[in-house]
């Protein structure tokens, strides 16, 4: 039952996104002109800063995530079926997961278009070690995004939510950013770093269990009126 | 608390008026001399501050499960003097650093897990300010969630290289410091419970005076 509202909520969400494709585009183009960004502040006489790569994807993987979660959940306010949802007689806990399945997965296809960029504009030798670089972007968003789906839907009612949101997330996600921009850069190392980088997939692991039992916790009381 | 309240405003300003004279007496540290007397004020004033989270955090915790007003009303005054005791560390911090490391800012485990840990209470108190309804929730579930964050911080900074001592440093005081520095700390506890009462009353005088307004209202 569990697992059957969750894939139902994320089959949801997945079901608008594909027929919209609004937030996929709109966080897609955030994140790319966002690497543009760094790259006009960080490029110097056509080469790259030693050790760039690792940190301005993580900035940018934080940042288009802020995007999404927020809008993904101001479409919910708009058309009032966040109350639908939560009127709907399904454990709170499964809507969570659900929400957050369906925020990953849309995070996931973002980073798809954003690591090759950042390969491509900040010489990162990506195909050293191209499945502990996924371990870590997919624990790495599931932290994220763990913390920011319960937050982003708390502060639906909020006035000031576009603002809130960073504030109370980045805080938080400090040791997401940290063990994901140390841990990538340890795998960007010629050679590569494995030890270092394992141990950064097994922090995030640790954070991802932690964070996500603690919002599956606090998620029914903090959702009921 | 009326009557006992005034008392220990007394002990804690005269506590506070006599401990620059009780840390003049203390000795000298051999490598750092004058600069490190910093230290009676710098050490106590994180205790405070380590405790105000604590309590704020705890706080926070019974408000969203159990719904207690008082809680929430007790959380609020800890975040605030969380904030207070946590901007004297991080001013005292640097002076301090800046004679005996020669730079204003490190980024090690403590330092870093310490500002993060600040920051997460002013955020608290935006969220509180700027919130409107629903806040207190809202930033409850920030304080349950930035307890949580601190040893992940703590964890994931420490992987740079420390150079902050440990708190291993204060039971291993020598004589001379000792007392002066449990004096420091003793003042800074009483200032902090003090401030605490005091803040989580008013707090209730605010919900019981919002009250006697909607009865108003309401006649």
């Amino acid at each position: 039952m569990f697992l059957r509202v969750a894939w139902l909520v994320m089959r949801k969400d997945l079901t608008v996104e594909v027929r919209s494709r609004e937030i996929l585009y709109t966080t897609a183009f955030f994140a790319v002109s966002c690497v543009l960004v760094f790259a006009f502040a960080l490029v110097k006489e056509g080469r790259p800063l030693e050790d760039a790569a690792a940190g301005i994807l993580w900035i940018s993987v934080a940042f288009s995530g802020t995007l999404a979660l927020g809008r993904t959940f101001e479409r919910e306010r708009h058309a009032e079926t966040l109350r639908a949802l939560m009127l709907a007689p399904a454990a709170r806990p499964a809507i969570y997961v659900g929400k957050l399945l369906g925020i990953v997965l849309l995070l996931l296809v973002v980073e798809a278009v954003l690591v090759p960029l950042v390969g491509l504009l900040f010489h990162a030798p990506l195909t050293a070690r191209p499945l502990t670089l996924a371990a870590l972007l997919v624990s790495g968003t599931v932290g994220f995004a763990g913390v920011g789906t319960l937050f982003a839907a708390m502060l639906v009612r909020a006035r000031s939510r576009d603002v809130l949101l960073p504030i109370l997330l980045y805080p938080i996600t400090i040791p997401v950013i940290i063990a994901g921009v140390r841990g990538t850069a340890a795998l960007f190392e010629t050679p590569p770093a494995d030890d270092l980088a394992g141990m950064w997939v097994a922090l995030l692991l640790f954070f991802d269990i932690v964070f996500v039992t603690l919002s599956l916790w606090t998620f029914e009381p903090l959702m009921t009126e | 608390m009326n009557r006992v309240f005034p008392v220990l405003a007394i002990v804690a300003a005269v506590l506070f008026a006599a401990a620059p004279f009780v840390v003049a007496q203390t000795p000298n540290e051999a490598t750092m001399g004058v600069v490190q007397k910093i230290f009676y004020y710098h050490v106590p004033a994180a205790m405070a501050m380590f405790l105000a989270a604590f309590v704020c955090g705890i706080a926070s915790g019974m408000y969203l499960f159990k719904k207690n007003e008082a809680a929430d009303r007790l959380a609020v005054a800890a975040a605030e003097l969380a904030v207070v005791f946590g901007l004297i560390v991080l001013v005292t911090g640097p002076l301090w650093a800046r004679k005996s490391w020669g730079v204003w800012w490190q980024w090690d485990a403590r330092i870093t897990s310490t500002l993060l840990m600040w920051m997460i209470f002013v955020a608290y108190l935006l969220v509180r300010r700027f919130g409107g309804a629903g806040a207190e929730k809202l930033s409850a579930a920030l304080a349950v969630f930035g307890m949580a964050n601190v040893p992940f911080v703590y964890i994931s900074v420490n992987i740079w290289r420390t150079i902050h001592p440990t708190t291993a440093v204060v039971p291993k005081l020598p004589g001379g410091m000792k007392g002066p520095f449990w004096f420091c700390a003793v003042s800074f506890m009483l200032l902090f419970g003090l401030l605490l009462a005091l803040r989580a009353r008013l707090e209730l005088r605010r919900a019981e005076l919002d009250k006697l307004y909607l009865q108003a209202d309401e006649e």
